[in-house]
């Protein structure tokens, strides 16, 4: 990761009504590259803080710049060719006669030729397994093909910045790890990949980095090991971690790392610590 | 007799596209649940777990159309020739868009629709809608309107306009998709007690490997359109082939049980993250010298 940052926002608040802020005195750096998880209650604000990274919500008071530009001064049509957004519920995307219809529309809005948009749309469908769905209408498909539909979509735009929201939530463990199998490619090609997310497994599996948001304000920022270690602000936060961190934490006495994140990582420690016993 | 009882259950809907043929998503279903008891229902995204859901309150097929073959009975009903309208006085529905059921101005009217369509007495309905919200811990909040809530507490305020019906079969579509794991714990934790206090018969579908071991007395898996396994949470997440064929997720301490089981021979069936604890530590612990 280099430390130029692709989003910055200094002292940000948001307000839906007068009374309660739903963002408030948010000052963050997301460097370019970062795969970023964001985690937090039902309410503090992780949707609300990500709509301003593309423009689609501005500023009560504080300011966000993306890539260097204040989003107050550029229109959400410019600033969604570098930041692409998939929204949480697909149905609010969704709403072309056909999937390539949907896939199509956003490169045809950025203005490319027809040659452009259709080799995108058709790359898009295959990366995503959707070249058997091409002509069904999308909102005829089940809830995870919608959820692909709503993904590639966005994909097809080529935006540098990819926010995901909840993008796995009603998928299956298949087809959520061939969604995040892409969202890894995509990091891997050099997006910068920001993603809210409930799941913890997906997010100690993926996210290198993670953000706690509590009541409007970010608790936690950092790599997603250590954060996942800070038993306290989780807990403030209402956030469990993984149950494989939670089972290495318990056995931690026994000698087992305690910030360990996924099933392959508890078991080679596990093993280590077997054969060192014997 | 079983509450719900599905024999060679087998339902194609009408094709999407005209003149094409319809395709099977119900290819031969046969599953039984006792009254009183807690199902999960887990199975791949398309498997038809929707479809299946939906033919145990009548919508599949006297809503849907489609061809339907075999027989659907629930509560000594059977839902093909029993009007929607009857079964819902039996049989409840919580679907995953809590946002799709919910439409009215306050909690409270929500919650009352059902019961007010059933012709019941004012005071009769007002008690059922301070029992429901009060059930899913949303009483305070019963003149607000469903835009104000959380997404968790939409669901519950989904869920307590259900159960103000007092189905004695609650049918609930992944109703914790998309909660923070607050949410999620709470809408579990709320169908436990309505299935243990009040011998509510529940089916679940999640794919929340590690609630569903820790909540209910047993899980299915529907894939390519049969139930491919159907026993307690133990028996069905050890059989880790199965679920990666089907695609499905085991508790995360149920893959270190298996890869633990392969390497040293060891027979631990945990599923639980307790009993891992357990487990582990007294391996490791008698381990010292044992090992």
């Amino acid at each position: 990761m280099n430390s130029n940052p692709c989003i910055r926002t200094q002292e940000l608040a948001y307000h839906y009504d007068e009374e309660i802020p739903a963002l408030n005195g948010i000052s963050i750096e997301i460097p370019e590259n970062a795969y970023l998880a964001i985690v937090g209650q039902n309410g503090s604000g992780k949707t609300t803080l990500v709509k301003h990274f593309n423009g689609l919500l501005k500023p009560t008071a504080g300011q966000v710049w993306v890539y260097g530009q204040d989003t107050r001064n550029v229109p959400v049509s410019q600033l969604a060719q570098s930041v692409g957004y998939v929204f949480q519920n697909p149905d609010h995307q969704i709403f072309c006669a056909s999937t390539r219809e949907e896939i199509s529309f956003g490169p045809r809005n950025l203005g490319l030729d027809i040659e452009e948009v259709r080799s995108r749309t058709e790359e898009a469908l295959t990366t995503f397994g959707l070249v058997q769905y091409a002509d069904f209408p999308p909102a005829m498909l089940g809830f995870g093909l919608r959820r692909k539909v709503s993904v590639a979509a966005v994909y097809a735009m080529r935006s540098q910045v990819l926010i995901l929201d909840e993008p796995t939530a009603g998928l299956d463990w298949r087809s959520t790890s061939e969604l995040m199998a892409l969202t890894d490619q995509l990091h891997r090609q050099g997006h910068t990949i920001i993603l809210v997310s409930h799941d913890m497994r997906v997010v100690a599996e993926h996210a290198l980095q993670t953000l706690v948001m509590h009541e409007g304000r970010v608790l936690r920022y950092g790599a997603t090991r250590e954060v996942f270690q800070e038993a306290e602000d989780l807990q403030r936060a209402q956030i469990a971690p993984p149950q494989i961190t939670q089972l290495a934490r318990r056995l931690s006495s026994y000698g087992l790392p305690q910030d360990l994140l996924t099933v392959s990582e508890f078991v080679a420690a596990y093993k280590s610590l077997r054969e060192a016993h014997s | 007799m079983a509450a719900i009882g599905i024999e060679q259950l087998h339902f194609a809907y009408p094709p999407l596209l005209p003149g094409a043929e319809p395709s099977e998503i119900l290819r031969g279903i046969n599953l039984a649940v006792e009254r009183g008891e807690f199902l999960s229902l887990m199975g791949p995204t398309g498997a038809g777990k929707t479809t299946l859901c939906l033919s145990m309150n009548g919508i599949v097929p006297q809503s849907t159309g489609g061809v339907i073959r075999g027989r659907v009975n629930v509560l000594g009903h059977d839902t093909r020739s029993t009007p929607v309208a009857d079964l819902a006085a039996h049989v409840g529905i919580v679907y995953q868009d809590p946002e799709s059921q919910l439409f009215c101005a306050t909690l409270e009217d929500e919650v009352a629709f059902g019961p007010e369509n059933l012709g019941l007495a004012p005071q009769e309905i007002a008690e059922r809608v301070a029992w429901a919200l009060d059930v899913v811990g949303m009483s305070g909040y019963r003149m607000r309107s469903s835009t104000q809530l959380s997404g968790g507490q939409k669901q519950r305020v989904a869920i307590a306009a259900s159960l103000a019906m007092l189905p004695e079969v609650l049918i609930l579509d992944e109703p914790t998709a998309g909660l923070d794991p607050v949410g999620q714990f709470e809408v579990f934790s709320v169908i436990e007690r309505l299935c243990r206090e009040r011998r509510m018969t529940i089916i679940m579908v999640s794919q929340d490997a590690e609630r569903i071991a820790e909540f209910s007395d047993r899980a299915a898996i529907l894939w390519q359109g049969v139930i491919a396994a159907h026993d307690t949470p133990v028996r069905v997440f050890e059989d880790i082939r199965l679920l990666r064929q089907a695609g499905l997720a085991a508790p995360q301490v149920s893959e270190v049980a298996q890869a633990l089981n392969r390497s040293y021979g060891t027979a631990h069936h945990f599923v639980l993250l307790a009993e891992a604890e357990r487990e582990l530590q007294s391996e490791l612990a008698g381990g010292r010298g044992a090992l």
